[in-house]
């Protein structure tokens, strides 16, 4: 099969259009529930200080407009998921999120990032060809849509899945069993399992090596019909033990519903005809015509763009190669690579302010300006200890103090190894700027993980 | 329809196993143990640490009380120097107690009217003048407890003789009477708590929850040798928080020959609950220490035990009166701050990781 007849082939739009209903449903929800737990207050409005990512400096929250942004986000994907006006309301969807996770980097986490490139692709996929609101307006739907936007998002859910397993080959995860060795002990409360399994080496390993495994063989069982059924069965399983075990929030409940878009259209079809059969009483009665084949416009730039999109996600978790030292203890190029749940690691890093010229010093309070949050985070990651010191800086030199230097002691520990020295307490920290080049500020990790 | 019916089936199956293994309670003990048993944990510090440091201290107060009842009726110099004796046995044991926040003492911000230091001389002073005031109001938290007491028996005036003259004004008597009692029914009121109910539900609560006794006694435990040792004791007078060294916010500041011996007594005590030594004898049992060595963590028991050793040594080296070592020799008190700091770091850092307990501060998802 060549490549032009791959983009030529056609199939039917119903695992997208579910797909699309589920994501919207699921991200409003998110939303509301961020709410809920008072986390945009918590998170957005109450800190003093936020930690922005390099070169997004000017995404700071709104104060109380942040709600609205949050309500924003939501209204736009309950749109996405009923798919009404869904160009505009995926595109939406996409830079209110993204907007949020960039307002501060101590909330970062995987999922989020998965979710914001989801919606980005979501942008360039006609995934209201079927059952939307659009058709009912346009009176017009399609049948078939062509087959590689479907493939799309399953090659997206793959790469997170392939990519945290190859994250997992490392000696640590395998030989050590860690940081689950730390993990599961301490979930020593679960009913049943909590006090039999948790504490045992065996068991610690077993879950190590399945996890990896697990994360490895999935795109491939998903991707296959004779192993589909007893694939899903496993991401149910695995992402509900997860659930189980750790504070992981929506991410479980978002990738079970995301493998649903491995099984036929006719599965897909069913569920939309029970939701149908739900709403049967308030059916419009609009005639919309069903046209088999639907007509995607700017289809070659857009083919050409999303590989370069993937091309860049399959390299872009590899950078870390171009850094020296070890990875996990410097985590330069650690973020967006779907290294998920990976290590326990957790610093205190306490600030120096000098006066260069007499010598005279103070150590900082890290509460007077950081959530437990923000200084949790901030303790064991280079580029949250630099912004802050930077942060620190200035505030001191604004208060009248002459001659400011930053220095930190900072002090790590790695999946249960002992605490070392972190950051050179001999660097004047406001001297350093932010940028993409190695950090020689960073103390050398006293050990050697192996692995990827 | 069928592999629509298995999906549901499967997603039913997974929400029944996720409801059933998430229904668990907070804070209830299962029954079952494993390996280590976290209660055994609880039961030694509050049954052999806790709870006789409280006693120990209970009567150490009342020492006071009738100490303090004889100066007041005869002011002379010998009264004042057996109620300056009870004083100091009772801030004494006092170190060993300040560090349990938890429970009753929580509840009535019990620490907070015991040793909040530097006390206000201004305030106290007003307080007498004025005769009239609420001890347990919170802006008297610097003018009541401990520090209070130390001014009002080494700091009213420049000699003993005035000192002893100071307490012929029934205002003076009245003050210094009433911090006393209050200091004492206080922990009467703490003590009763734990011996009539709460030694029951802390013992009980080994969960590893936010609000259970185990984390919370944990994150108490770190906080108090970070806040009330490292910073309150050393950290602050030696200036490592302010332009300046700070001499006059040492504890024991109007006494000045006790301010080591009351931190040396903090850093034993903090050493003995770390190693579940009971209070009153040398039998030791589950602890910190032997949850560690249950979690493979032999390095980081030698290692912590090494640095209190150090930490030892350093506060040893200094002047009994740390107003004058500060004034003196600053850099002695802040090698003795390092010392202590890198305890600090053993606890939050590796032990903390360790035991992986659920943070009471940090809420939201992780992935």
């Amino acid at each position: 099969m060549t490549l032009k007849s791959y983009f030529s082939q056609n199939t039917n739009a119903a695992p997208l259009a579910v797909f699309r209903v589920l994501f919207g449903l699921m991200m409003c929800y998110g939303m509301i529930r961020f709410w809920y737990h008072g986390w945009i207050e918590t998170l957005y409005i109450q800190p003093k200080f936020h930690f922005s990512y390099y070169g997004f400096e000017w995404v700071k929250p709104l104060g109380n407009y942040t709600y609205l942004l949050f309500i924003i986000c939501a209204v736009s994907a309950i749109f996405v998921a009923i798919g009404l006006k869904y160009r505009i309301a995926i595109i939406t969807f996409f830079l209110s999120f993204t907007y949020i996770e960039l307002m501060d980097k101590t909330t970062y986490l995987n999922h989020y990032y998965f979710i914001s490139l989801m919606g980005f692709l979501m942008i360039f996929l006609p995934a209201n060809a079927q059952f939307s609101v659009d058709n009912l307006i346009r009176k017009q739907s399609y049948q078939n849509i062509p087959k590689w936007t479907i493939d799309a998002v399953k090659l997206l859910l793959g790469i997170v899945y392939f990519y945290a397993g190859l994250a997992k080959l490392n000696s640590d995860w395998l030989f050590r069993a860690m940081p689950l060795k730390i993990w599961l002990p301490s979930k020593y409360d679960l009913p049943l399992i909590g006090d039999t399994l948790m504490h045992q080496t065996w068991f610690q390993y077993a879950m190590s090596w399945s996890g990896m495994l697990y994360d490895l063989a999935i795109p491939f069982l998903l991707l296959y019909k004779r192993t589909r059924g007893f694939a899903f069965l496993l991401v149910v399983v695995f992402h509900v033990f997860t659930r189980v075990l750790f504070p992981i929030g929506m991410f479980p409940f978002v990738m079970i519903a995301s493998a649903l878009i491995f099984f036929d259209a006719s599965f897909h079809k069913k569920i939309i005809n029970l939701i149908k059969d739900l709403f049967q009483n308030i059916r419009p009665s609009t005639l919309v015509s069903t046209q088999s084949k639907y007509k995607f416009r700017f289809k070659k730039p857009i083919i050409a763009f999303l590989g370069l999109f993937f091309v860049f996600q399959l390299a872009f978790p590899f950078r870390y190669l171009l850094y020296p030292g070890e990875l996990f203890w410097t985590e330069e190029g650690y973020r967006f690579s779907w290294r998920v749940m990976l290590m326990e690691k957790l610093g205190m890093s306490t600030f120096k302010i000098v006066d260069a010229k007499t010598g005279n010093f103070f150590y900082v309070d890290n509460k007077d300006f950081l959530t437990p949050f923000q200084e949790k985070q901030m303790g064991s990651q280079p580029d949250f200890i630099l912004e802050y010191a930077h942060y620190l800086g200035d505030h001191f030199t604004s208060q009248g103090h002459k001659n400011v230097q930053v220095f930190v002691e900072s002090y790590v520990a790695l999946n249960g190894r002992l605490s070392a020295p972190y950051i050179d307490k001999t660097v004047d920290l406001y001297q350093e700027k932010e940028s993409f080049k190695p950090k020689h500020w960073i103390l050398p990790f006293n050990d050697d993980i192996k692995g990827l | 329809m069928r592999t629509l019916r298995n999906v549901f089936l499967a997603l039913l199956t997974a929400t029944f196993l996720y409801a059933c293994s998430s229904s668990s309670s907070d804070d209830s003990p299962s029954g079952v143990t494993d390996a280590f048993d976290r209660g055994a944990l609880l039961e030694n510090l509050a049954d052999n640490i806790i709870i006789p440091a409280f006693q120990d201290l209970n009567t150490k107060l009342k020492t006071l009380k009738t100490d303090k009842d004889h100066f007041i009726a005869t002011p002379d110099q010998t009264n004042l120097e057996a109620l300056r004796g009870s004083w100091l046995t009772a801030y004494k044991a006092w170190q060993s107690v300040e560090m349990y926040n938890i429970g009753k003492a929580e509840a009535l911000l019990y620490g907070f009217q015991m040793n909040v230091y530097p006390t206000s001389v201004q305030e106290v002073e007003d307080n007498i003048a004025n005769g009239s005031y609420n001890l347990s109001h919170p802006e008297n938290n610097d003018a009541v407890g401990f520090p209070a007491v130390d001014y009002l028996l080494y700091g009213v005036a420049a000699d003993d003789a005035t000192i002893v003259s100071k307490y012929t004004d029934a205002k003076y008597q009245a003050y210094l009477s009433e911090v006393i009692d209050q200091m004492q029914a206080l922990t009467e009121t703490v003590l009763n708590d734990w011996t009539s109910s709460y030694r029951d539900t802390f013992v009980s609560e080994t969960g590893n929850t936010a609000t259970s006794a185990l984390n919370k006694m944990t994150n108490d435990y770190v906080f108090y040798f970070e806040k009330g040792l490292r910073a309150n004791k050393i950290g602050i007078p030696a200036g490592n928080f302010s332009s300046t060294p700070l001499p006059d916010t040492v504890e024991g500041l109007y006494s000045k020959i006790y301010s080591q011996d009351l931190a040396l007594e903090a850093l034993s005590a903090s050493f003995d609950m770390f190693n579940g030594k009971a209070y009153a004898t040398s039998t030791t049992g589950e602890s910190f220490k032997t949850y560690l060595e249950y979690l493979d963590r032999n390095d980081l028991v030698s290692k912590i035990t090494t640095q209190f050793s150090d930490a030892e040594t350093q506060l040893s080296g200094l002047n009994a009166n740390f107003y004058e070592q500060v004034n003196t020799d600053n850099t002695k008190m802040t090698q003795a701050y390092d010392a202590l700091q890198l305890l600090v770091v053993s606890f939050k850092v590796d032990m903390l990781q360790a035991f992986d307990i659920s943070v009471d501060y940090v809420d939201a998802d992780g992935d």
